[in-house]
């Protein structure tokens, strides 16, 4: 080859070179701003644009007279950086350590607070951190201003800590009142809730710097306290300079909730709730739970509500340490008995029993047999609260609570479905009364959690046999060989039963009849329920959704909504059963089984109509104590249901605290009714909406009726 | 236009080659390269367009925030100037005091190394202080020496069929190669590469053995991973260089550039954000936009659009020193061409690539494009010779 044409093919070589070179940008650019521009755009904007978001002022909860069950005040929040600190390379347990020592608590508890949920070794929620990488975590509050400014003033010894004034939930409500479980707390927001909301760009969204409701009220109706953010959309350079203001958002307060609870009456609830259980114990009963609910039986709201164990709901404020929780799970007290709490209802649901029969065409004023026992075949039924009486009627039947007269027409009632050779879609009277009045649904309490609780009913055995028949087949073959080994007796006791369960474990037997009409065997319910159910009983057959609020009002007075009752469904009885309820359980208070705890009340002027209870509970436990009730019978206005596990009996254990309650509504001192002693402002639950002044504090009664003074979230 | 070449010619009678090579008289404007001289031209001026955007936000300047695109524009006028002077440079006379520019180029490629002169930029110690807070890279004008010096070397034989001789190659190696290792001690890995690639393009169409072309090529890639294998290079030098393959993994300060000039370009879609408007740019998330990643600009402001634009006036500029290459009888003036369109192109695909992550980050500039003075200078300079190149061609054909 020439060298010319050496050269030349060379510079084109190094032309085509170029050009590709040239063509490879040209594609590496379309690729970039065409096919993936949407992607760069986004990450653009994500580095233009900062956020400064102030959480606006939470609302305020008041009680039913405008007293604030929940306000706000400023604490000093110690928070940590958990980044910065890692980024101290080894000294991060260094200035834990310094922290907690000037703190004066452990470097463990600190800790703890640091470790993300699901970590190995971290502690369960909500003590471990729920919140995201970014997010600052909380460690202490109410830090004293000086400890704070020794902080704020050795930040180079306290890498990633900060303290500084937050707005805080306070908790401490007039009267001393509790309401843990109405109220509920906030905790910082979760992730789940975070992904929740999608890829929501609204200024309000949830953040996850954001602290929300995490139970009770404050979770129900999070979104009317949370109020809008003031969000500042700010255009920064690259060292974080503010170049411009893109938008402004203002700050919206949360709303106010009206609550239907009376704070004094609350107050009262909860400590006769705990006089209920000290008197179980007082009589050497373990007494270990209870709940109380007193419902305006008008309209389904709640006036008082009490679950005992309960807990401060203040330790909430600034998270909880570790021990602290477990010691709230041990106690049992998370949770509230009186809306998730199942228990046996006993006699207390003999009301049901009675709608039952009615309906089914039974007599309701005929008499009866109360023998004190029935046998069916080797198992005795027999009456626990009473003797035998003889024929009585049935009105007396539920006066003294005679469950051999229930047994009876359980047994009729039984036999008329078919009895033995009855199929799964035979009647079930008792049941149908049962879920009538409302049990086995959840009441639909405005409330996050609440229990459904269970009717023992031919659909329930049904479907608890399909469920459990393979174990019980499979046990029926094995014939339990372990237990054999040290008692062959049992074994083939066990062996026996669940052979018959396996076989017929579906059907609905005389014994489950028997058992559904005095509230024991697998029926289960909540106080709320029960109270709810007796409401109806009161007001002539509706049974309402029970309410906690009663309206959602602005910071600045304006009412924005009004919760009107609801009704959640209507007794399917005639007027007269009503009627034979209405006037028979007055009689349980005058001449039954809650006689005793009322002995001395003005019955003739607020008379009293109510049924007692003391369920048997399976294994060696104590009855629980139940006590239903509403008053003027006459004039039916307040329902009160008050219940204690391993309590005793109705009358003796919840029955008193129950009359206290009513003495403390109506104004009754010994044997005069004074409606202007009432612990109710006027006598009765407001009818009008609290007054809230301009800058957002609420106009609270006044003297004796005001409760503490309490410092306003408004600023 | 008779009359301005005439008290031009007065003016200096150093550069008065197109009146004494030429036969007619005001053959200079008429034989020019016209495309080129637009092409060049629409460049500059895209280029301030570009370098105003990128500092008129700059926060150091806070009281003038046009006075970096006034001192750029002030450049670009000497810049110019400097070209049309070289476009008036006799040919002859070129070829015969290239040594001397090679010599005097080299000599200022030294002076970064002096204390109270040399400044230290992103860890090159390739800038001379400049009275009045000006600064020169010498470097920028050592790749027109080096072009010039090469040239001069491999045509210095009788006929177009003669082969370069073994002493001719080495020697032009030599002259790469000197420029070559100062740099490499200065710590500019970006100009070492484009310096390398030109000297490998201008030996490649000068005609050399094929046997020692593929040496050169074999060694060069040979020593470049060598450095990096054991260990000679810096650290950041191996960052750079290896942060444009997995920019995602490494969130330091070389992938952070990489990142955020990908935004910036990503972020422009088909037609940009607008100039003036383009988030990236004016919040200075990407550094050094009005040099280094100026094309980051065009990519985030102008759009898809403007950007290919931009690269095919480029085109257009290389295309017509191809060409020129292509047409030169004379081995002198199509080597220098080559070395040209090398230097142009290679600083181009450099440059623009490594703000599309498909290169590693260097410290180079775009050519016409970048703020940045001695560079501005080195390629209008770099276009008058081509002029020159052509004028003598034209010239020679009649």
């Amino acid at each position: 080859m020439l060298v010319s044409e050496r050269s030349n093919l060379r510079l084109i070589v190094l032309g085509i070179l170029i050009f590709s070179l040239l063509a490879t940008l040209v594609s590496r650019l379309f690729y970039l701003q065409v096919m993936e521009g949407d992607e760069y755009r986004a990450a653009a904007e994500n580095n233009t644009v900062r956020e400064v978001v102030e959480p606006a002022v939470r609302g305020l909860i008041l009680d039913q007279v405008g007293r604030p069950l929940v306000s706000n005040r400023t604490s000093i929040v110690v928070t940590i950086d958990r980044q910065k600190l890692n980024q101290q390379d080894g000294n991060a347990e260094v200035v834990i350590k310094r922290l907690a020592g000037i703190l004066g608590i452990t470097p463990t508890s600190i800790s703890e607070r640091l470790m993300p949920c699901g970590t190995e070794g971290a502690p369960k929620p909500p003590i471990c951190w729920n919140g995201s990488t970014y997010q600052v975590v909380p460690v202490a509050s109410d830090v004293d201003p000086q400890t704070a400014l020794t902080i704020m003033e050795k930040r180079s010894e306290f890498a990633g800590v900060t303290a500084k004034l937050t707005a805080v939930r306070e908790y401490s409500g007039p009267f001393d009142v509790n309401a843990a479980h109405i109220l509920g707390y906030l905790g910082p927001v979760t992730e789940e809730q975070i992904t929740l909301q999608g890829e929501s760009i609204a200024y309000d969204r949830l953040r996850r710097t954001d602290t929300i409701g995490r139970s009770g009220l404050e979770k129900y109706y999070d979104a009317q306290l949370r109020g809008k953010p003031s969000v500042t959309t700010l255009e920064v350079d690259t060292s974080g300079q503010v170049t411009g203001t893109l938008d402004q958002k203002p700050a919206v307060s949360g709303d106010y909730l009206v609550s239907t609870i009376d704070a004094k009456l609350q107050s009262v609830v909860e400590k006769q709730l705990v006089a209920a259980v000290q008197r179980a114990q007082g009589q050497g009963y373990p007494g270990d739970s209870g709940a109380a609910v007193v419902v305006d039986v008008r309209n389904g709201q709640i006036l008082a509500m009490a679950s005992y164990p309960t807990y401060d709901p203040g330790i909430w404020v600034g998270g909880v340490t570790q021990k602290q929780y477990k010691s709230l799970v041990k106690s049992d007290s998370l949770s509230s008995n009186a809306t998730q709490g199942l228990f046996a209802p006993g006699s207390v649901y003999k009301v049901v029993s009675t709608a039952a029969a009615s309906k089914e065409g039974y007599s309701l004023y005929s008499n009866y047999n109360c023998p004190k026992q029935v046998k069916l075949g080797t198992q005795i039924f027999r009456n626990y609260e009473s003797s035998a009486y003889g024929r009585i009627s049935l009105a007396r039947a539920l006066e003294v609570s005679c469950n051999t007269v229930f047994y009876g027409l359980a047994e009729r009632m039984w036999q008329a479905a078919g009895g033995n050779d009855a199929t799964r879609d035979s009647a079930d009277p008792i049941a149908d009364a049962a879920s009538m009045f409302g049990f086995g649904t959840p009441t639909g309490i405005d409330l996050p959690v609440e229990s459904a609780g269970r009717i023992a009913s031919r659909a329930f055995k049904v479907q608890n046999w399909e469920a459990k028949r393979d174990t019980w087949c499979a046990n029926a073959i094995a014939g339990y060989p372990d237990t054999r080994k040290t008692d062959p007796k049992l074994a083939d006791y066990y062996t026996a039963l669940d052979k018959e369960n396996c076989a017929d474990g579906f059907r609905w037997r005389e014994g489950d009849a028997l058992n559904a009409a005095i509230g024991q065997g697998d029926t289960t319910v909540t106080p709320l329920q029960m109270a709810m159910a007796y409401s109806a009983i009161a007001n002539g057959g509706t049974v309402f959704e029970p309410k906690l609020v009663k309206a959602i009002m602005g910071a600045d007075g304006s009412v924005i909504k009004r919760i009107a009752p609801t009704i959640k469904s209507q007794l399917d009885l005639t007027k007269s059963t009503i009627n034979f309820l209405q006037n028979t359980l007055p009689g349980v208070t005058t001449d039954g089984s809650g006689k005793t705890p009322f002995i001395g009340f003005p019955l003739n002027q607020i008379p009293v109509a109510s049924k007692t209870g003391s369920a048997q509970v399976t294994g060696d436990k104590v009855s629980t104590s139940w006590f239903a009730s509403y008053a003027p019978a006459n004039k039916p206005r307040y329902a009160i249901v008050m219940m204690v596990t391993q309590g005793g009996t109705g009358s003796k254990t919840s029955g008193p605290s129950v009359r206290k309650i009513y003495e403390a509504l109506f104004g009754v001192n010994g044997s005069t009714v004074n409606p202007n002693k009432s612990v109710l402002v006027n006598g009765v639950p407001s009818k009008s909406l609290p007054v809230i002044r301009p800058d957002g504090t609420p106009v609270t009664p006044k003297g004796k009726m005001s409760g503490v003074v309490i410092a306003t979230g408004s600023n | 236009m008779a009359k301005f070449y005439a008290s031009t010619r007065a003016d200096n009678s150093l550069v008065g080659a197109a009146s004494r090579v030429g036969t007619r008289g005001q053959g200079f404007w008429r034989d020019l390269d016209w495309i080129l001289l637009i092409a060049g031209l629409a460049l500059t001026v895209l280029g301030s367009v570009l370098v105003w955007s990128a500092s008129r936000a700059d926060l150091a300047s806070p009281t003038d925030p046009q006075s970096y695109l006034k001192r750029h524009l002030i450049n670009v006028v000497v810049a110019i100037v400097l070209g049309y002077l070289a476009s008036r440079l006799n040919y002859r006379w070129l070829r015969a005091y290239t040594p001397i520019i090679y010599g005097a180029s080299f000599f200022l490629l030294l002076l970064p190394f002096v204390p109270g002169i040399g400044v230290t930029v992103a860890g090159a110690r390739a800038w001379i202080d400049l009275p009045g807070g000006l600064t020169l890279q010498p470097s920028e004008f050592m790749k027109i020496a080096v072009i010039l010096m090469m040239a001069a070397l491999l045509s210095e034989r009788k006929d177009i069929e003669t082969e370069p001789s073994g002493r001719d190659f080495l020697s032009a190696l030599a002259a790469a190669a000197l420029p070559i290792a100062v740099i490499l001690v200065q710590n500019d890995t970006g100009t070492v590469l484009i310096l390398g690639t030109v000297a490998i393009s201008v030996i490649a169409v000068a005609g050399v053995r094929t046997r020692w072309l593929v040496a050169l090529i074999g060694g060069s890639v040979l020593s470049i991973l060598l450095a990096i294998q054991l260990g000679l290079l810096k650290e950041y030098q191996v960052a750079r260089l290896t942060s444009f393959i997995s920019p995602d993994l490494d969130t330091g300060a070389s992938a952070y550039n990489a990142n955020q000039a990908r935004i910036a370009i990503g972020g422009g879609g088909w037609f940009g954000t607008g100039l003036f408007e383009g988030p990236q740019t004016q919040g200075k998330f990407v550094p050094v936009n009005e040099s280094d990643f100026i094309f980051t600009v065009s990519g985030e402001e102008l759009g898809f659009l403007g950007s290919v634009l931009l690269i095919l006036l480029l085109a257009v500029l290389l295309w017509r020193a191809a060409m020129l290459a292509w047409k030169a009888d004379d081995q002198y003036g199509r080597l220098v061409a080559t070395g040209v369109l090398a230097w142009l192109a290679f600083q181009t695909f450099e440059n623009i690539g490594m703000t599309l992550g498909i290169m590693p980050i260097t410290g180079i500039p775009l050519p016409l494009i970048s703020a940045g003075g001695t560079s501005m200078m080195a390629v209008w300079i770099a276009i008058g010779l081509l002029q020159t190149v052509r004028l003598h061609e034209v010239r020679a054909e009649i």
